[in-house]
């Protein structure tokens, strides 16, 4: 079993229930898990996604994940491991089906 | 040997769109993943071990109660979403969740043959396999040789019916209690049913750990 990162669980905000990570769909648990590998591999230390997630927090989005996915986004978008456009051609093609949205 | 398999037609049937959130995380895992930045499985890992199977343990307790209440039995199979909420749990009302009954003779598994519907309410994220190219297409053509790699062989006789399930109607399956449990407090009961029993390529297996709990 893999270990769990003492810095990563306890970010701030990360819904709960029993004390246990808990997410609402399939998407929210890739997005966690996308900016926990990205960490881990050293894309970006976790302070620093930690900061954004706040920053999108305080704007207000209603549900913790997508404040977490805009985090994730900007980062990646700061740091340029994607670009804008590549993320939105790439997500177009998943909402009219050219390719398979498989969770 | 049987095979039925319960679609529901494809007109109707998934892919259906993501929503945008949905879009915008597939987007970014399939670019970091041609990027080499990251696998799937690296994903899978991290979700694993920071979810605790929160999810399974909703289904089995939903299983447990079914087998020492005759009645929530019938309630579950006659609407699983409304039984899962009378347990105290959330069940989302956009999709259904349609409780399938093994019994003797007759064994249930499911699949999402076009995508990946899943019914996470009660099972929690999907696992990988679930979710493969393999599995989604060979459970409905050899339906019986999927279940051996899993472990599970049936005998001749019974039928074996795969449901396919799409993006409004989520199936779970209900196992057959097994000999050997019998005067078992729901909590042992429900510590032996695993997400596998209820996907169906698993049944529930009297260990000692669970009866000494």
């Amino acid at each position: 079993m893999k270990k769990i990162d003492r810095q990563v669980a306890d970010t701030h905000g990360l819904p709960r229930k029993n004390g246990e990570l808990v997410f609402q769909a399939p998407w929210q648990g890739r997005a966690f898990g996308l900016a926990v590998v990205l960490n881990e591999k050293g894309a970006y230390p976790w302070d620093e996604f930690r900061a954004g997630l706040v920053e999108e927090i305080a704007k207000g989005e209603p549900e913790y994940y997508e404040s977490w996915l805009n985090a994730l986004e900007s980062l990646l978008l700061d740091r340029a491991l994607v670009t804008r456009d590549e993320v939105e051609r790439r997500a177009a093609e998943y909402k009219s089906l050219e390719r398979d949205p498989v969770f | 040997m049987t095979h039925d398999h319960h679609g529901h037609g494809h007109d109707g049937h998934h892919p259906e769109a993501p929503s945008d959130v949905e879009a915008r995380v597939l987007a970014l895992e399939s670019l970091l993943i041609e990027k080499g930045l990251l696998k799937s499985s690296d994903v899978d890992e991290v979700i694993s071990a920071f979810e605790h199977d929160i999810g399974p343990m909703i289904g089995a307790k939903v299983v447990a109660r079914a087998w020492v209440d005759p009645a929530y039995r019938e309630r579950l199979l006659r609407s699983g979403s409304e039984a899962v909420r009378e347990l105290g749990f959330d069940y989302p009302a956009s999709t259904q969740l349609v409780v399938l009954e093994n019994k003797p003779g007759v064994h249930n598994a499911i699949v999402c043959t076009l995508c990946s519907c899943y019914p996470w309410p009660v099972l929690g994220l999907p696992p990988v396999w679930y979710k493969s190219a393999p599995y989604r297409s060979r459970m409905v053509s050899e339906p019986r040789a999927v279940l051996e790699e899993f472990g599970l062989r049936l005998p001749a006789g019974v039928a074996v019916n795969v449901w396919d399930s799409s993006s409004d109607l989520r199936y779970m399956v209900l196992p057959e209690r097994p000999e050997g449990a019998e005067g078992w407090t729901e909590e042992q009961l429900a510590a032996i049913v695993t997400r596998d029993c209820m996907i169906g390529v698993a049944q529930p297996k009297v260990t000692e750990n669970a009866a000494a709990r």
